[in-house]
């Protein structure tokens, strides 16, 4: 529904490493309609304003995990974040927080991927299993224990909620974590001793203060901020009870 | 990876913070506002005598030191990570200051009550 | 070369950037109340060992305004602390079923909250049971 000669601003932190010292703003005027989102405001720019604007995205329906970025400061799908909401004020987009810029709104993920990669996330069965014996069999109670949090997208949005990564990258992070629980939670899993290390350790879950923004921000209700906090009691009964179970890890 | 030693000050922390959410409010209105003031509870209910019988009891020692110990534990744990949050950083030193303080705290309390005797 | 110079942004002040991490430092301050408050029993226990003139010198201090001012100041950070443990408490739980059904995280904190105020309650009763 085109509704003549309404325009919205739209403040993008730019940043071109060849040519700019650190980032600076700019601002663009966007024409409007109530039915557009964030994403669709930056193909505008991209398409018709400035066509060196930098963002991902894929989906464009918060499924792809692409588009995450800050929007008025707050990490969000920049597909399923609406101009209205911000109309007529105008809105302030920049990177994911607590990433690197590599340019404009493409945020540097690697240190994400590398931390995905290092919590084994597939299953371990716990014995080899024949296909002659058939499928893993699941009841809906199995299923619950782990189907909340195989929501993720590695949208990334809860790293740039979480304080705590952001002070300390070493930290193995929200949606990872998140990750590794959902494969311990898994009936058919028999991992989880060998994902201990991880979780013990100080870049485990011990980094984790509960502020629980990550849950807050997460477009999938994955709550990540549950899947660190229960593994603090997993990770406390395995310090307290390993010498009492024959060949754990000291 | 290095097995963290959390869990301990984790436990500490999180048996102090159930305890103080339970009975801190109560515990502060009784010792520093009820009594002292005679409002809804007599002046002379924390009296010498009173109170030395209590504490001589192992069951009044024994609630003493847990308040005492555990509330201090549970905030020592809190200040290092808070410490941490707005970038006093550098482990060690915060670590001693605070995890050394609720010892202190902790040997101090066990001291006098054993030394109100039974 | 590639031409790669990430920049990265610093994190001074971030907590002032979002009410939720206010709120967050907030419930963390609390911490510096219970720790003054075990101090104040500290300083009890300590002048209670030292006999009937160190205590009532305790007595005396308690009775004083300020420190009257200072334990309602702690009485409302306490009642915060009660009030933020048991919100983010559902978060260190794993998932709880009754009757097949997923309990929520709102039930959790105020079924805390409720056993808080039944606390708070036996404590005054039981105190106020032993008085002279």
């Amino acid at each position: 529904m085109a509704e003549a000669g309404k325009t919205i601003e739209i403040e993008v932190l730019r940043y071109r490493p060849e040519q700019d010292a650190a980032p600076v703003a700019q601002s663009y005027q966007v024409p409007f309609t109530d039915d557009m989102s964030v994403l669709q405001g930056l193909q505008y720019i991209k398409d018709h304003l400035d066509g060196t604007l930098s963002f991902r995205w894929s989906c464009r329906m918060a499924i792809c995990g692409s588009c995450g970025m800050m929007i008025d400061g707050k990490p969000k799908l920049s597909c399923k974040t609406f101009l209205r909401e911000f109309y007529p004020g105008g809105v302030r987009v920049e990177a994911l927080a607590h990433f690197p810029i590599e340019r404009d709104l493409v945020a540097g993920v690697d240190d994400f991927i590398v931390k995905l990669e290092s919590i084994k996330p597939y299953l371990i069965p716990r014995e080899p299993r024949r296909l002659d014996e058939g499928e893993y069999l699941q009841t809906p109670h199995e299923l619950e224990q782990y189907e909340q949090f195989s929501s993720c997208i590695n949208c990334m949005l809860c790293y740039a909620a979480c304080p705590q990564y952001g002070l300390d990258s070493k930290f193995t992070g929200p949606g990872v974590l998140a990750l590794l629980h959902r494969y311990n939670a898994d009936s058919r899993d028999g991992g989880r001793d060998e994902r201990m290390e991880l979780v013990n350790a100080e870049e485990g879950v011990w980094s984790c203060t509960a502020v629980g923004y990550c849950s807050e921000v997460c477009p999938k209700a994955v709550d990540p901020a549950n899947a660190v906090n229960q593994n603090k009691v997993n990770s406390a009964k395995d310090y307290f009870l390993r010498f009492l179970r024959p060949g754990t890890k000291p | 990876m290095k097995r963290s030693n959390a869990p301990v000050f984790w436990g500490l922390f999180g048996a102090g913070g159930m305890l103080s959410a339970l009975f801190g409010p109560m515990l502060v209105f009784i010792t520093g506002i009820a009594v002292p003031l005679g409002l809804l509870l007599p002046r002379d209910l924390m009296s010498y005598p009173r109170m030395l019988a209590f504490a001589q009891h192992w069951a009044g020692k024994g609630f003493v030191f847990a308040v005492i110990a555990l509330f201090t534990w549970h905030a020592a744990h809190r200040i290092f990570h808070s410490l941490h949050d707005v970038g006093i950083r550098g482990g060690t030193l915060a670590k001693l200051l605070c995890y050394g303080g609720a010892l202190v705290v902790t040997l101090l309390a066990l001291w006098s009550l054993l030394a109100i005797g039974f | 070369m590639s031409g790669r110079r990430p920049y990265m942004r610093p994190m001074n002040g971030w907590w002032r950037r979002d009410p939720f991490f206010v709120r967050y430092m907030i419930r963390e301050a609390t911490a510096l109340i219970v720790a003054a408050y075990a101090i104040v029993l500290l300083a009890g226990v300590l002048c209670l060992s030292q006999g009937e003139g160190a205590w009532n010198g305790w007595l005396a201090a308690m009775r004083s305004p300020v420190s009257i001012v200072l334990h309602v100041l702690m009485l409302v950070a306490m009642i915060y602390h009660t009030y933020s443990w048991f919100e983010i408490m559902p978060k260190t739980m794993p998932a709880m079923f009754v009757g097949g059904k997923r309990v929520a995280a709102a039930t959790i904190t105020m079924s805390g909250l409720a056993a808080a105020v039944v606390a708070a309650v036996a404590l005054f009763v039981v105190v106020w049971m032993l008085r002279p």
